[in-house]
């Protein structure tokens, strides 16, 4: 049961219910405000220049990248991974709370889920185009056809990984927008625009709020957040395998696939945190996003941390417990020491030291520190695909073929791209969905006020 | 009458049918006419509806652009010519003083390979780098396509009239004329020229070397009495010291020595004794890398040197001992060793000074080295320039003492130090021809270009050795509009004989007699044809006179403080005639594995000493160049290579590096190729990009190129590769082992046979349809090379020592490649090849990744066709080259070694169709045809009598990184130094 009086309010101003649909659908019935239009364009321009950029990529070839034939994965992988680990927040988020019954989630669990949807669909930009020629990119497909036929070679985690994550997409789309039927329908009934009503009853598919209805809602909600819950796991240990079934120094370590989820949910995580800290400030939802949500997020960050910190010392320590030489040098001289140990040291600071400051009650208070410790470990976690992808592949086996790789303008492009994209997709779900599922978050409106006594029937 | 009736209606009532059918057949006539009229005279919508198809077809006519393809089929087919099957023809390649007796590859009508000759005595199926590259100047673009007369398109026929009319003039002036070629090795030619100069009296003929050999010609004819080379034979030798000529690289034959030093130094096949091989260079040379012994001196210390060492041997054979320069390093040691490998030994010096080659000359006859080691019976020809003769040359055409100058097969406005002063005078002459077969500074410079046909073209006759000859035969019509200069002389001294003609005729006349296995001409002359080669035995006596000697030691220059620069040729681009050679051009230096620049490579110290790293920039007496800090350059020395700096050389060769033959001194009117006292400063904050395709130099301590002495290793076999042992007992698995029923091919490279000079990487780039990428992606590390010589320095960087490393696909059967890629782009055959499927291939990359040997090549552009990439590839002569057998690679796909599958494929067709089973040895790689060290072999492992199959029993074979279970069809085998003392 969860205790008010320990863990703070989940919703303050004691509202009613119809309070609680009002103050949260404010944002979608208010006039737009100034400095979101300001937001969108400064996003919708990152992202066209990265459409430029992925226009030189696909015209010329990713020879403008800055990879090369020994560093022959570089920031896109990099991108790749780290947008796939934020996009596992969500879907992590609600299943993992979901099954751990902590109410608190109902506040940020929506948030969290737009934000997996649009990283997603960012990562996925990344293995589209890193592909020599992308235009055959169903070649990757198993389907039947006229060449033999020619099936995809199953033992390859590529394919692992597309199966993975097309799944992952379609079942955490689905999970998110089934989700906000029953929002959708709130916002039909009380807009005053005939535009939105239409809009909005078209995505409510007709939602009346039956109890059969509900019923079928809840159903629905568990058969996909079951699958989810495996999507969550498989996703990123099989992403992890991209490089655990190589042969690679730094890329082989069996440690891969839990160490790999784990760093995910503590980007994603981290990644939630930046978000809902601005749609606190910025909607002024301190109601329902409440320094106890805040502070949750924050506790968790520091447990994962520790475990990061765990997961960094364990592969240095099989390193140098296996005996192989190539992977001795890779994590003692090429990583530690070597030409990228700033991305190294960057990794261990950001990821496993600085979210020990949220031991302190008065950092995790702090709306500001937070919001920077947030933006840190994402930063820390790029600088861990960065040090895994680009630091192992520039020195392995033959020193002769040992060279640098530097990324280009393109690729930075790319990559900021998908920022403006990223950016762009949540000022559209700021603007036009319900940003806290209320639906939900009613569920524990009645958690702050006190409990009934409880009647006890003596008998004698 | 019976009634017959069609239809029920028709049975009913017949006449009623009959109109309705009436009527309907007047419909349709009547829709038919309205047809025609509106055929006719068409309506507006018509028009319309013929308007948009035209339009519309027209926009897609003229949006596609439909190639042209011409086809000309065979009306009655040539006998030897089967289309998809290749003809080899026997012929001879010889250029700037490079000799080398090849096979030419011809697939319908083209020459498309060049492969060695195994027949030759001389190059012994080897070729070097630029042999191999020598195909694509046939296909260049900057060849001169016509008779040119001051710049303007001009007939053979206007040409041969003015010339012979302006010659005529000049003899008449009393005016003189000379004939400049570099020299000439052709009997026939010869033969030619000097009919030509009998017929044009005041004509005078002067050979010229691009890279002089002048102060050893006239050692020479100091001391043997012939303006000729020696025989070295390596193969003979037991200790060679060799003071500044890089033999296995650019000095005089190096294929041949090649070929002579890897046989002396291999340990195949039982034998147990190498020759050992002392060196003494300023800069690190390819022969030094592969050196036992190592000394880094100055230019100018090597007149010491050699003079000390005369004396430790005149003294030991009581001889006069001679007074001059002192010496900088101790030599009594080498000369004990020279002394007790006395007539098996071989001293050599690569100096241009005709004193240290005199002293050269005292200490191998006192040696008696003359005769086993030396040999004079076949003395080599290839180079016959003086200096002095070059001297008054220009002398003559700056005083206007020269009226007419033809200029054949030299470029002296670009390779003499004077250049400058012989351009300007040419310039003012009555009449300058130049016969250059593509641009040269020279040719620039004249009046008229009459151009030669490349030697695929040609018809030839060649004597590299006396008595040792071979022939040249046209393998393509000639591609532009050219002339044998032969032809040309001939004309002009009066005759119309075709060259052709001419040959055979001088060939009847003088080498058919020396023969005695053949009675009839013709066929004699066919098969020497075929073979390409003829030889014919001779003993030649010479009288050593220690002409000179005495006085030489006096003569000799003495050692200079301050930083000299060394000037060399390089591997790949020797003296700079291959300018406009892409593939050349991108063949990293074995050493330095810099490709497209010359750069002034500076010693470990003074750049520590001096704060410079590579690619800053400094300025050496004057000349902006960038620093390459190179391990075992001498101290006190920077070397820069000739060659580079191209004015005139065509697209691709032009504006690469910087021209420093400027920098050759003549010193007593002998080119000189280092600079004393050379000033030096660091150009700061300005930096020069370098194409450097290996930046890490050492091992890390792995075994990777594995190496033993020749005492531990005749100790024991298997030292240096102790490790494979514990390895091969590692290597078990739960797995089943693939099963290879028929042919399992493999490949075994004998690290102490490979000396790393590059052939390969040509030989497989035009076998494979390599293409070329250009300094700044060979620079981003994307060199599409499918083999690479590794390059590890090990020891001291102030001398290192150094292993080369020939690393292609090892074709793993247990490959970490092919389980990676998602579409299933690279399978492995039942011949244990690993496969590339480039239409299968979606780019991933992922497979580059996983290789830890790193072979694999991505194509990050489209670089054929593709007008960023204007190289071979861009344009429709240039692709005349590429190998029908091997598709070119788009942009988008992984590319690697395939062990010349399409070779594979065509012994294993022969054989079948021939009803027998395929010989070792019978298929060769490109890389392992010609390889100058025989370093490669590639064979049937399932066989257990192949070369192969022996050679992996080998104690030194061992496999590449063999401890991650790849299981490698590729073998190294340890090399071996001779380096204790």
């Amino acid at each position: 049961m969860y205790k008010t009086e320990i863990r703070g309010k989940l919703i303050s101003g004691d509202k009613s219910l119809g309070q609680i649909s009002q103050d949260i659908l404010r944002p979608i019935d208010a006039k737009t405000p100034r400095w979101w239009y300001a937001a969108m364009t400064m996003s919708l321009a990152l992202f066209g220049w990265g459409l430029y950029c992925k226009y030189i990529t696909v015209s010329q070839g990713i020879g403008t990248w800055g990879v090369n034939n020994t560093v022959a994965w570089g920031w896109e992988i990099v991108n790749f991974v780290w947008w796939i680990g934020i996009g596992h927040a969500g879907t992590a988020f609600s299943i993992f709370l979901l099954i751990l019954r902590q109410k608190w989630r109902t506040a940020i669990n929506r948030a969290a889920e737009a934000m997996t949807v649009v990283a997603v669909l960012c990562a996925s930009l990344f293995p589209l185009l890193h592909m020599g020629r992308p235009w055959l990119f169903f070649f990757i497909f198993p389907y039947p056809n006229t060449r033999g036929p020619l099936w995809v070679n199953f033992n390859s985690p590529l394919f692992w990984d597309f199966v993975a994550i097309s799944a992952y997409m379609l079942i955490s789309a689905s999970f998110w927008y089934f989700g906000m039927v029953p929002d959708f329908a709130t916002i039909r009934d009380t807009t005053k625009s005939k535009i939105k009503k239409a809009i909005y009853g078209f995505f409510a598919f007709g939602w009346v709020g039956s109890s059969k209805e509900w019923l079928r809602y809840e159903g629905l909600s568990f058969v996909l957040g079951g699958i989810a819950a495996v999507l969550v796991v498989s996703v990123h240990s099989i992403v992890s395998t991209d490089f655990a079934v190589s042969v690679e120094p730094g890329w082989h370590t069996t440690i891969f696939p839990p160490y790999f989820v784990v760093g995910a949910i503590f980007s994603g995580f981290a990644m939630v945190l930046t978000l809902v800290t601005l749609m606190r400030k910025l909607y002024k939802m301190e109601d329902f996003i409440t320094d106890s949500h805040v502070d949750a997020v924050c506790r968790i960050l520091v447990f994962i941390s520790l475990i990061m910190g765990t997961a960094y010392i364990t592969e240095i320590f099989m390193a140098w417990y296996s005996g192989s030489e190539y992977e001795m040098y890779t994590f003692f001289k090429n990583r530690i020491t070597g030409e990228y140990a700033l991305q190294f040291w960057g990794m261990f600071t950001f990821n496993a030291i600085i979210p020990q400051l949220f031991w302190f009650k008065k950092v995790r208070s702090k709306l500001w520190v937070v919001f920077i410790i947030s933006l840190l470990i994402n930063w820390g976690m790029w600088f861990e695909r960065f040090n895994i992808v680009v630091t192992s592949l520039s020195r392995d086996y033959l020193p002769a073929n040992w060279a640098e790789y530097h990324p280009t303008w393109v690729e930075i492009g790319f990559f900021t791209g998908t920022i403006g994209m990223f950016a762009a997709g949540v000022l559209l779900f700021f603007r036009y969905i319900p940003m806290i599922a209320i639906s939900e978050i009613k569920s524990v409106s009645k958690y702050d006020k006190p409990m009934p006594e409880p009647k006890i029937e003596h008998h004698d | 009458m019976k009634t017959y009736w069609r239809s029920l209606d028709e049975l009913a009532d017949p006449k009623e049918f009959r109109i309705k059918e009436a009527r309907a057949e007047a419909r349709q006539k009547s829709l038919l006419l309205k047809k025609e009229n509106e055929a006719n005279h068409p309506s507006r919508r018509d028009f319309l509806k013929t308007l948009g198809f035209s339009l519309a077809a027209a926009s897609i006519a003229a949006s596609c652009k439909r190639p042209i393809d011409k086809m000309i089929p065979y009306l009655i087919k040539p006998e030897e010519v089967t289309p998809g099957m290749a003809n080899y023809y026997a012929s001879t390649y010889y250029d700037g003083g490079d000799y080398c007796s090849v096979l030419v590859k011809v697939r319908d009508g083209r020459p498309i390979k060049i492969e060695g000759n195994s027949l030759s005595p001389v190059s012994q199926e080897g070729t070097s780098a630029r042999v191999q590259a020598s195909i694509l100047n046939l296909y260049d673009g900057a060849r001169y396509k016509s008779p040119m007369h001051s710049g303007a398109e001009t007939s053979w026929k206007m040409a041969d009239a003015e010339i012979i009319e302006t010659l005529r003039k000049i003899q008449q002036e009393n005016g003189k004329t000379v004939l400049l070629t570099s020299t000439i090795i052709s009997p026939s030619t010869q033969a030619i020229i000097q009919q030509f100069l009998k017929k044009n009296p005041n004509t005078e003929w002067i050979q010229y070397d691009a890279v002089s050999a002048s102060g050893m010609l006239v050692a020479n004819e100091k001391s043997f009495g012939l303006n000729a080379i020696p025989d070295y034979r390596f193969d003979k030798a037991k200790l060679v010291v060799s003071f500044g000529a890089d033999f296995l690289g650019t000095w005089l034959s190096p294929v041949e020595y090649t070929k002579n030093y890897t046989s002396a130094r291999n340990l195949r096949d039982g034998q147990k004794e190498m020759l050992r091989h002392y060196q003494f260079e300023s800069g690190m040379t390819l022969t030094g890398s592969n050196a036992d012994v190592r000394f880094p001196v100055k230019p100018s210390e090597e007149s010491g040197i050699v003079l000390a060492l005369y004396n430790a041997i005149a003294k030991a054979k009581g001889a006069q001992t001679l007074t001059g320069a002192s010496s900088a390093v101790d030599i009594s040691g080498l000369a004990e060793e020279l002394l007790a490998n006395e007539g098996h030994s071989m001293v050599i010096s690569g100096s241009n000074n005709e004193n240290i080659q005199l002293l050269v000359n005292g200490i191998n006859q006192l040696l008696g080295n003359y005769g086993p080691v030396i040999s004079w019976d076949t003395p080599l020809q290839t180079r016959k320039g003086r200096d002095e003769a070059m001297n008054t040359l220009i002398a003559g055409l700056e005083g206007g003492k020269i009226s007419a100058l033809l200029v054949w097969g030299a470029n002296p406005v670009f390779d003499h130090p004077k250049g400058k002063a012989i351009e300007t005078a040419i310039k003012k002459l009555t009449l300058s021809v130049s016969f250059a077969e593509r641009k040269d500074e020279t040719a620039k410079a004249c009046q008229y270009i009459l151009p030669e046909p490349n030697y695929l073209e040609s018809w030839g006759d060649f004597e590299p050795k006396s008595g040792i000859l071979s022939l040249a035969q046209p393998t393509i019509a000639p591609l532009f509009n050219s002339r044998p200069v032969q032809e040309t002389l001939l004309k002009w001294s009066g005759e119309t004989l075709r060259y052709k003609q001419y040959i055979e005729e001088y060939w009847q006349a003088n080498f058919f007699p020396q023969q005695n296995d053949f009675t009839d001409f013709r066929i004699f002359r066919n098969n020497t044809l075929q073979k390409g080669v003829f030889s014919v035995p001779k003993k030649n006596e010479v009288e050593y006179s220690a002409n000179g000697l005495a006085e030489a030691g006096q003569k000799i220059p003495s050692a200079k403080t301050g930083i000299e620069i060394a000037l060399y040729e390089t591997v790949a681009i020797g003296n700079g005639k291959y300018g406009n050679n892409p593939w050349l051009q991108e063949l990293p230096d074995p050493v330095a594995k810099i490709s497209w620049d010359n750069f002034a490579a500076v010693p470990v110290a003074y750049a520590e000493e001096n704060g410079l790293n590579n690619e800053d920039v400094i300025t050496v007496n004057g000349m902006e160049l960038p620093v390459f800090i190179q391990p075992g350059q001498a101290k006190d020395t920077i070397s820069v290579a000739l060659g580079y700096g191209r004015a005139h050389a065509g697209k691709v060769g032009e504006k690469i590096g910087k021209d420093v033959y400027p920098w050759v001194r003549l010193e007593n009117g002998n080119r000189t190729y280092f600079v004393e006292n050379a000033s030096i400063s660091k150009v700061e904050g300005k930096t020069f990009e370098l194409a450097i395709s290996q930046t890490h130099h050492s091992m890390e301590g792995r075994p990777i190129a594995r190496e033993t002495t020749l005492e531990d290793y005749i100790k024991n076999p298997s030292a240096g590769n102790e490790l494979r042992k514990k390895h091969q007992a590692e290597s078990v698995t739960l797995y089943e082992k693939m099963d290879f029923p028929g042919h399992h091919w493999g490949m075994a490279v004998d690290l102490n046979s490979c000396t790393g000079c590059g052939n390969c990487a040509i030989a497989c780039q035009a076998e494979n349809n390599i293409q070329v990428i250009g300094k700044e992606q060979v620079r981003n590390r994307r060199i599409m090379h499918w083999i690479r010589i590794d390059r590890y320095y090990s020891e001291k960087p102030e001398n290192p020592a150094v292993s080369f490393q020939p690393v292609m696909c090892q074709h793993c059967d247990n490959a970490p490649c092919e389980n990676v890629c998602p579409v299933a782009a690279t399978p492995h055959s039942n011949e244990g090849l690993n496969q590339m499927v480039y239409n299968r291939c979606v780019g991933t990359k992922y497979c580059v990744n996983n290789c830890p040997y790193r072979v694999r090549r991505f194509n990050w552009f489209q670089y054929a066709r593709n007008d960023k990439f204007d190289y071979n590839a861009n344009n429709d002569l240039g692709l005349m080259v590429l190998n029908p057998d091997v598709t070119v690679r788009s942009r988008g796909v992984v590319e690697k070694c395939s062990m010349c599958v399409q070779r594979i494929q065509e012994k294993k067709q022969e054989a079948k169709l021939a009803g027998r089973k395929i010989e070792d040895g019978e298929i060769k790689t490109a890389c392992a045809q010609s390889c100058p060290g025989n370093a490669i072999v590639f064979g049937d492992m399932n066989d257990p009598n192949s070369r192969i199959s022996k050679l992996f029993k080998d104690e030194r074979n061992y496999h590449l990184l063999e401890e991650l279970h790849t299981l490698p069809s590729v073998g190294y085998l340890t090399k071996v130094r001779n380096n204790i003392v």
